[in-house]
């Protein structure tokens, strides 16, 4: 099975017009790190992520995937955006299917997908009688179609109820441990971010501000102490304050 | 069984008021109320429909119409088809050409009988032609507009699964669209009866419209009635195709699933 990429990114920076969105990232992202990126709406963390799949061309530095610069579409990376974008006019599987670009056996590895998120009684239906939390499990199915190297999530659970969004994140770890891609979450929720990440990273104005490594073992509970003092850490930073002094934390934090 | 019986009822419900007024109409018509000079009656309008149909009259005209919108919307609605689709994924091809046929547009195509009657007499060309021209417009607005209002989310979601342009169009772009075609080639079906109607009547040696004209003359207004009910039914029957097959190829949507 294929492996996770390693991820360099050099001094990126983007701009739209006057407006200055990436002001310099640097960071490196090991092969099959979970990382997760948090900020408030507007930091450009989807930016980054945009940059990352391909999607934007910077302004300046770069981004280097397994030592190559990344140009035009990142074809080793899926993502997965906050709707979950499916094809009103094709069945279950054949949205899956997409992932593959309907090509060759694309029937049997979007079947295979199906599995993972255990959908496959529901491949031959509309994706209108799907519910929410089925229809970003069927566009998580289809960004794993291709067995991706590189997963890019953007607020994929954002629009999902509280109790779907835990068991996505659930399934979003078990498949993360079973086929050890790399994975870059943008989330708005701190707690998520702890939840899954092997390190948190903040944006704020364009520039990394904390990079956090979370060292908890997992499963995660999110009733373990040192759970809420990572999160009051974090929560703190974007909102300004100061850290509390009882905060002793084992992770290393380093700002940027 | 209550269920099937309401279903019954549910079917037979638009066909109420079509069977009232005709009672009503043949009523007064056997009373006297209405004159046979002003309307013959239903029966009447049948009489004459059976002495067409044992000539072969009928059928031949019911043909020669009927050949006329087939192929008139053939080429109208696939040329409309490609300009919309051509207008609607290539900005280049929309710079130079949308304005221009925007202007056509606007030209009532019925106004230009004169003309076409100069260019190609009364033949079947000229029939043929206006036909053409009456169903290019509804599709090719409707092809165009619906290819631009194609979810912009989903066709980046294609890109950035890799699709090639071909599939971007097969898979995500066409059938986009699709919903908004279907209302285009629905009305470009009444267009194209509402072309023939008219070009028929104004210049023809056959057809239903000609048929109507010919009847007039000699003052059998029962025919011209029966002309009349003959372009309803075949307007009809051209509408409940159009819906058959926006349920057919728009199974997808919610609101043409049956429950």
């Amino acid at each position: 099975m294929s492996s996770g990429v390693e991820l360099g990114i050099n001094h990126l920076k983007k701009s739209f017009g006057s407006l200055q969105v990436l002001r310099g990232v640097n960071l490196k992202i090991r092969q099959g790190e979970f990382v997760a990126i948090v900020g408030k709406s507007g930091c450009g963390k989807s930016t980054l992520l945009r940059h990352l799949a391909g999607l934007e061309e910077a302004t300046e530095g770069e981004i280097i995937q397994d030592k190559k610069p990344i140009v035009g579409l990142n074809r080793k990376a899926r993502v997965m955006f906050q709707d979950a974008r499916l094809l009103p006019w094709k069945s279950v599987l054949e949205n899956v299917g997409i992932g593959i670009g309907l090509k060759n056996d694309w029937k049997n590895r979007a079947a295979w997908a199906l599995e993972q998120v255990s959908l496959q009684d529901r491949e031959g239906e509309w994706p209108s009688v799907l519910s929410g939390g089925q229809k970003q499990r069927v566009a998580l199915a289809r960004a794993l179609a291709a067995q991706p190297q590189l997963l890019l999530l953007d607020e994929p659970l954002g629009a999902l109820d509280a109790l779907t969004r835990i068991e996505m994140q659930a399934l979003i770890e078990k498949l993360w441990q079973q086929q050890s891609f790399t994975v870059l979450l943008v989330t708005h929720d701190v707690s998520e971010a702890i939840m899954l990440a092997d390190r948190v990273i903040l944006i704020e104005e364009g520039e990394i501000k904390l990079d956090l490594q979370i060292p908890l073992e997992r499963p995660r509970s999110r009733e373990n102490p040192i759970f809420n003092e990572l999160e009051s850490k974090v929560l703190n930073q974007v909102l300004g304050k100061q850290e509390s002094k009882r905060t002793k934390l084992k992770a290393a934090a380093s700002v940027s | 069984m209550n269920i099937r019986k309401r279903k019954v009822y549910d079917q037979a419900a638009p066909w109420f008021i079509p069977i009232l007024l005709l009672t009503f109409w043949q009523l007064f018509s056997q009373f006297g109320w209405i004159s046979g000079k002003v309307l013959p009656s239903p029966v009447d309008v049948i009489k004459a429909g059976i002495v067409l149909v044992q000539s072969g009259e009928l059928f031949t005209h019911i043909g020669v119409s009927f050949t006329r919108a087939f192929s008139g919307f053939l080429i109208g609605g696939g040329l409309g088809l490609l300009f919309g689709l051509v207008n609607g994924i290539s900005k280049n091809a929309e710079k130079y050409l949308d304005s221009t046929i925007q202007m056509l547009r606007n030209i009532p195509h019925l106004a230009l009988i004169p003309i076409v009657i100069l260019w190609f007499g009364v033949g079947e060309e000229a029939k043929i032609f206006l036909v053409i021209i009456g169903v290019f417009f509804p599709i090719y607005i409707n092809t165009y507009h619906g290819i631009r209002s194609v979810d912009s989310d989903l066709i980046e979601m294609g890109k950035v699964y890799g699709l090639s342009k071909w599939k971007l169009f097969t898979n995500i772009v066409f059938p986009g669209a699709l919903s908004s075609i279907l209302v285009g080639l629905r009305y470009a079906l009444g267009m194209m009866w509402l072309t023939l109607i008219v070009a028929e009547t104004v210049a023809a040696s056959s057809g239903i419209g000609y048929m109507a004209m010919n009847a007039r003359e000699f003052m059998q207004l029962d025919i011209v009635v029966l002309a009349i009910i003959l372009y309803a039914l075949l307007g009809k029957l051209a509408d409940s195709l159009a819906k058959l097959l926006e349920q057919l190829l728009l199974k997808w949507n919610p609101v043409y699933q049956k429950k």
